[in-house]
């Protein structure tokens, strides 16, 4: 997390706090959510998290400037389930995966729900950023509501205020060719999504031989102490060596914790990411594929002059929106995935870095110890 | 003979071979031959250089002499010097076969690398010897620097073999001595366990290469990530190739970093071997000490023996004894030719106790002081080493260091 030292009130270091992007270009911000303080709950039924929402806002949208609501994992799913449902015409960030394996990763550990703490901050940060998404009723209640589930329970009853709910016709028409730009699209998330499966596959590889290294470190360091047991002169360089190769385990074993908390879950988020922007490119071909169906109904009727009748009008502006959405969209990720991916990587060069450099200490700092003459005894 | 030898230990350096000639073993060559029963086989010969080191005369140089030997002739050498100077701890050679090997080391005798690392050992070797205030002066040893035919026959010549003692002889003696010097049987306890946990050290050492191995090698495998997914962006595509070629890089650095770090378990290996030296040298000592029981043993009966003969009585048991008493004891006779024999011998054997005691006095002293010269040889050594392989570490971090710096400069640039 970079740290800005300016006060705190200026926008620019809240900016840097919050990690927002910054391709503003001087558009102000008015909506500001933080995901954080994870919660234990153990009730008769079940145990699970719950995590602090916290908004600060000047939008007309929101009754009050600041609000502070709890949620669990549950309610975040509902949250894109919703996006999902009224947007379909936009790319919905990924949310970290929902099911673990028992028994494998425990679900209540500080490393696990940590890394799942960012990933939901990110999630609502993205939908903070995005210009129609932020506006989205569901999300403003989400933000809002002391009673998400009473709100839930209204469910289809409630009308949009946005305007009427558009329903997609899901299945039945098939697209002859998708037009250029969006199969270059479809392409790139393709090879993009095989890439960082590969890259997943690595990482997880390269921490898998350093935790076995470790294992034989382990082993390797004592013996250089059990060495100095048995020498008078060599005794306190051998026992250097030792505590020497001690401090590099330890630098090892914060390496490969860092990798597996930081790296692997955002890497799996964006092949997460890739795979819904998929489906919603599959469902733009589909509002295509309607109209272009429609339009030649009408055009097979046996009349002079056809006039294109008002639902495949509708149509035809349902395509032109989507399209239009989506292009947007597709930029705004391209820059937001540039910019994650530059941090990403970054991060993983520091943090071998500093892995090296705390070796280095190590290493150097014995050097003046094994020249030691020793004093005549 | 021994007498002579453990008192010529007093030379000082100056008078070391090491000092008046260089030596080194400078090529590794193989050939093939034909074995003592006359079957073909392949075998490595190494050429050993001389010249002899002498005051600058206008940046003249001697001649250099060269000759071939192969690893068993330097093993009939060590075992000559072995033989000869019991109470030295005898410079070891270097592995006959490659051991404790991690997985790319081929365990193979006729590798170049194994090669290599063995001509860098017999050249070691040979200096160790060059340069030790006793065992530079032997003729031998300057024969096997100097003199190309017929050195087999002269150190066989030298009936050296017929000296050795046997290894179950040895193995009776520590079992059986009563009172060694109780700083070699502190010494023996001390080689034992340093041999256990050299070799536990080259163990573990020679896995923790392996594992080190893989780590830096899988890294390989970014670069080839990188640079096909490079090939899909615009703007991140060359801050992303870039950095994939310094995963290339890194994950070559692995292969030079452990080769020098062979170096480095090649300086322990000395030490593990010259632990099995130094255990050589304690053995001796109880070979001798046992032997001096025994002879002060044989002495004692062979004085009682005597008394009783002279005085009739008898006091401890004895079938001679027994059988007198039962069919009648000897006439006076026989009795005073037994005594007389019986005295002679005893005057040998307190000859003989006497001259033992001395030698074992002598080989106790002189051992102890190559001992003293040896444990501080040790001392250096090893620190030596032990510096040298935290120089390394310290290499390697720096050079971690630089390329994912670099990586992270090109990763700041997509």
């Amino acid at each position: 997390t970079p740290v800005d030292t300016s006060s705190p009130a200026s926008s620019s270091s809240l900016l840097n706090r919050l990690q927002l992007d910054d391709d503003l270009d001087g558009e102000t911000r008015d909506l500001f959510v933080t995901v954080d303080d994870p919660k234990k709950h153990v009730c008769t039924m079940e145990t699970y998290i719950t995590y602090r929402v916290t908004t600060k806002t000047t939008r007309a949208e929101f009754d009050l400037p600041e609000y502070s609501v709890r949620r669990r994992y549950q309610d975040f799913d509902w949250l894109r389930n919703k996006l999902e449902e009224s947007q379909p015409t936009h790319l919905i960030p990924p949310l970290p995966e929902k099911f673990v394996v028992k028994g494998v990763v425990d679900r209540f550990s500080e490393e696990f729900v940590e890394t799942r703490r960012k990933a939901l901050d990110k999630f609502l940060k993205r939908i903070t950023d995005h210009p129609v998404l932020s506006f989205n009723e569901h999300f403003n209640v989400f933000l809002t509501a002391k009673d998400l589930n009473a709100y839930k329970k209204q469910g289809m009853a409630l009308l949009s205020k946005m305007g009427e709910s558009v329903k997609y016709v899901t299945g039945g028409y098939k697209l002859r060719s998708r037009p250029l730009e969006f199969a270059a699209i479809g392409e790139y998330l393709d090879t993009f999504s095989l890439k960082l499966g590969t890259i997943d596959r690595i990482a997880q590889r390269i921490i898998k031989e350093q935790l076995e290294y470790l294992v034989e470190l382990r082993e390797y360091g004592p013996v250089y102490s059990t060495w100095g047991g048995l020498e008078v002169e060599l005794s306190e360089p051998l026992e250097g060596v030792s505590a020497c190769i001690g401090n590099c385990c330890t630098a090892l074993e914060e390496l490969s914790e860092d990798m597996t908390e930081d790296f692997l879950p955002v890497l799996r988020e964006y092949i997460l990411y890739s795979e819904s922007m998929k489906n919603v490119l599959k469902k733009r071909d589909q509002v295509q594929a309607e109209y272009e169906a429609k339009l030649e109904a009408v055009a097979l009727k046996k009349e002079d002059r056809p006039k294109v009748p008002t639902d495949v009008e509708k149509c035809q502006d349902r395509v032109e929106c989507f399209n239009a959405d989506l292009k947007a969209d597709m930029e705004r990720w391209q820059n937001n995935k540039r910019q994650d991916f530059r941090q990403l990587l970054m991060g993983m060069a520091d943090k071998n870095i500093q892995y090296y450099e705390k070796c280095l200490t190590a290493w150097e700092s014995i050097i003046p110890l094994l020249q030691d003459k020793p004093e005549t005894k | 003979m021994l007498h002579e030898l453990l008192f010529s230990s007093s030379k000082k350096m100056e008078d070391c071979l090491a000092k008046k000639m260089e030596i080194t073993v400078s090529e590794a060559e193989k050939r093939t031959g034909r074995n003592a029963v006359n079957m073909q086989e392949t075998y490595t010969a190494y050429l050993i250089e001389t010249r002899a080191i002498e005051s600058q005369s206008e940046g003249q140089c001697a001649p250099v002499d060269s000759l071939w030997r192969r690893y068993s002739e330097f093993e009939l050498l060590r075992n000559y010097l072995s033989v000869t100077y019991p109470h030295i701890v005898v410079p070891p050679l270097p592995e006959k076969r490659a051991d404790f090997v991690w997985h790319k080391l081929s365990a193979d005798n006729m590798d170049p690398d194994f090669v290599e690392r063995r001509r860098i050992g017999l050249e070691n070797f040979l200096l160790r010897v060059a340069s030790h205030p006793v065992l530079c002066q032997d003729k031998i040893f300057y024969s096997f620097l100097t003199q190309e035919g017929g050195w087999k026959e002269m150190v066989n010549e030298t009936g050296f073999q017929l000296k050795a003692d046997s290894r179950l002889k040895a193995l009776n003696a520590t079992f059986r001595v009563k009172n060694p010097d109780k700083r070699f049987t502190e010494l023996k306890h001390y080689s034992d366990e340093l041999q256990s946990v050299i070799s536990h050290l080259l163990r573990v050492r020679a896995r923790v290469a392996d594992r080190l191995y893989g780590v830096y090698k899988v890294h390989g495998n970014y670069g080839r990530v990188f640079s096909e997914w490079s090939a899909i962006e615009k703007e991140m595509g060359d801050g992303l190739q870039s950095a994939g070629h310094h995963m290339d890089v890194y994950a070559a650095s692995i292969d030079d970093i452990l080769e020098e770090e062979e170096h480095y378990a090649d300086q322990l290996k000395e030490y593990l071997f010259y632990a099995e030296a130094l255990r050589a040298v304690c053995r001796k000592h109880e070979l001798m000490q046992y032997d001096l029981e025994m002879a002060a043993q044989d002495l004692t009966s062979k004085k009682q023996q005597c008394e009783e003969l002279a005085t009739g009585t008898v006091r401890t048991f004895s079938l001679k004894g027994m059988t007198s008493k039962l069919f009648g004891q000897e006439n006076p006779e026989q009795r005073e030719a037994k005594i007389k024999v019986l005295e002679e011998q005893i005057q040998e054997g307190e000859e003989q106790l006497k001259s033992k005691n001395l030698e074992g006095r002598d080989f106790v002293k002189s051992a102890w002081a190559d001992i003293e010269r040896f444990k501080e040889q040790k001392n250096h050594d090893l620190k030596e080493a032990l510096i040298s392989y935290a120089v390394m570490q310290i290499s390697m971090c720096k050079k971690g260091i630089q390329v994912w710096t670099n990586a992270k400069e090109c990763f700041s640039k997509m």
